[in-house]
């Protein structure tokens, strides 16, 4: 990928106490999530790129430079779309004009999405007339996405866009968002810090830390480093692509293939055979023994080979990367079980799957 | 028309004009003091609030030796060719305008303070420029702000008398208006028309008030009824 197909940005900028100083490269398209603790600098970033934010630096989009060391655009004149943590609604506007307040200030001639397909994406007709006071937390947020998504940008920024929601709520905007993912072209900058929605959703991470970068690179590589400063913890784990081999009606299970095993997960209504599917597999589901032990209750067991040893990574806990095929997974122990086991990189091990839960 | 009639449309006038001009004045300075950070926002918001502690003679008696032929306003507006303002309509105008800045200021500036941030960032990030998110989000949000500005504005210029008097004395059709109508009748023991006016400007003050409590209350942006 050229460097005009990408998003670059460097930034430096210090407040009374706390600095932000990044650099990243990031892909042209699909969803990159923004990782971290809160007051990690995520909300801080988005906002540097937005232009809300003043911020030394430099920055381009695709093709475009949007901030230079003597010159930055204002916010107005950036083609970018963000969608704030909290309601941003104009409240003395109906949802139609909320709506099309971007759309009517974009040019005509670069329009690419007209208000009929966003209404009907997101499920906005039954709410066009009424009053943003008088919608609930989760249609709020869609009217926020659909009102982003008419002014047609070439960078879409969403600050946790679903935090203020419900469990329900959650789970009702996800779909919307996975479909904007696979229908638009529009890279989008996601920021969050619930490893769910970033399973779910990204192609890509950047995990930062007290206004830094720490690590970022497409999100399954990441994920199965062991070797970055960043701490998920008991949230450690690896996504993985597989597709749908086979469904078991009888024990309401199906089989999912990817590329070094299968693995068997509880099956859901909405799935059938062929189907692409995202996984997760958590380092905290996954125990190593030497053979193979097939008089037990766990199903998932896969040959593998050890391939990383991140010792105490806390007290008393290390973390080991296995390879399955080509696959990373990361399984997370006692350090005397890796101790005790005598562990070497290299070394044939199996893998007992406790877990494997379906990330979409 | 007669001698009162002649007073109540010189109040009216000269309280809708001042109100006019107060509303595109005092717009910009609340939207200044509002939104600064500069060191000069204190004294500014101070100099706006003066009208309110000062009696209404010191105000006209420092307007009378600043329009007059010695003073710097008085040496513009003559040299302007438009002669000097003390004891004309238009010198009751400018100090009106002075008078009822804060009534002015005031409200719009606390309209002005509890919008919230996020939405103009929403419409920066919607391609709304500085000057389209100031007509299309602070405006129409500040409406109670602008209504209670106007009719504060309007109702204090029709109560004001010191000042008036400072600067316009007392000639019919030019700067008579009630107040000092009114003063006027009571200076000459004609009680029943000062009874009269007096009693109509307490009835219109009270509906002045009244109304405009009823509607900033109906006028709340994003409540629903």
């Amino acid at each position: 990928m050229s460097h005009s197909e990408r998003i670059q940005a460097r930034f430096q900028c210090h407040f009374d106490k706390f600095g932000l100083d990044v650099d990243l490269n990031l892909p042209g398209s699909g969803i990159t999530a923004i990782f971290g603790h809160s007051g990690c600098g995520k909300t801080t970033l988005l906002r540097c790129i937005a232009g809300l934010q003043t911020a030394k630096g430099h920055l381009s989009v695709l093709d475009e430079l949007w901030q230079t060391a003597s010159h930055s655009w204002p916010v107005h004149q950036r083609p970018l779309a963000y969608v704030f943590q909290e309601t941003s609604l104009f409240p003395h506007l109906s949802v139609r004009k909320n709506l099309l307040y971007g759309y009517r200030r974009v040019p005509a001639e670069q329009r690419k999405i007209t208000p009929e397909q966003v209404y009907d994406w997101l499920g906005l007709t039954p709410l066009l007339d009424r009053m943003p006071a008088r919608l609930s937390g989760g249609e709020r947020q869609r009217v926020a996405i659909g009102r982003a998504l008419l002014t047609s940008p070439r960078l879409l920024l969403m600050d946790e866009p679903l935090s203020a929601l419900d469990q329900q709520s959650k789970q009702d905007i996800l779909p919307y968002l996975e479909r904007l993912r696979d229908t638009l072209a529009i890279p989008v900058l996601y920021v969050s810090h619930s490893t769910a929605e970033v399973a779910r959703l990204a192609d890509h991470i950047v995990m930062m830390e007290r206004g830094q970068v720490v690590a970022q690179g497409p999100l399954q590589e990441t994920l199965a480093r062991t070797d970055h400063p960043f701490r998920l913890e008991e949230d450690a784990g690896v996504i993985l692509n597989g597709e749908i081999a086979e469904v078991d009606d009888r024990w309401t299970l199906c089989k999912v293939v990817f590329d070094g095993g299968e693995l068997w997960l509880r099956h859901h209504d909405h799935l059938s055979s062929g189907m692409s599917v995202r996984v997760q597999v958590l380092a905290r589901d996954v125990s190593i023994s030497l053979h193979e032990h097939k008089d037990q209750s766990i199903q998932n067991l896969l040959p593998a080979t050890v391939d990383h040893i991140a010792r105490e990574v806390v007290p008393g806990i290390s973390l080991v990367r296995l390879l399955a095929g080509g696959t990373p997974f990361l399984a997370r122990l006692t350090s005397r079980s890796v101790h005790r086991l005598q562990l070497t990189l290299g070394g044939q091990v199996w893998m007992q799957i406790k877990s494997v839960a379906l990330a979409d | 028309m007669s001698p009162e009639w002649q007073a109540v449309w010189l109040t009216l006038k000269l309280a809708g004009i001042t109100t006019l001009l107060l509303l595109i004045i005092g717009t910009p300075i609340a939207w200044w003091l509002a939104r600064t950070q500069h060191w000069l926002r204190q004294p500014i918001a101070a100099i706006v609030a003066l009208p309110l502690v000062l009696p209404p003679t010191v105000l006209g008696f420092y307007l009378l030796i600043l329009m007059g032929p010695d003073g710097a306003i008085g040496q513009l507006t003559e040299s302007l060719g438009l002669g000097l303002l003390p004891f004309t309509f238009e010198g009751l105008v400018v100090a009106s305008v002075i008078y009822s800045l804060p009534f002015t200021v005031q409200p719009l500036q606390n309209a002005f303070l509890s919008l919230n941030e996020n939405l103009l960032e929403a419409a920066a990030t919607l391609r709304a420029s500085a000057w389209d998110r100031f007509v299309s989000i602070a405006i129409p949000l500040a409406r109670p702000g602008f209504l209670t500005a106007a009719v504060l504005s309007f109702a204090h210029t029709i109560g004001e008398f010191g000042v008036i008097l400072m600067i316009g004395g007392s000639i019919p059709g030019e700067t008579k208006v009630l107040s000092v109508a009114i003063f006027d009748h009571v200076e000459a023991l004609e009680y029943t028309q000062a009874h009269w006016l007096s009693a109509g400007m307490l009835a219109f003050s009270f509906v002045v008030l009244v109304s405009l409590y009823t509607l900033n209350g109906r006028f709340q942006p994003g409540v629903v009824r």
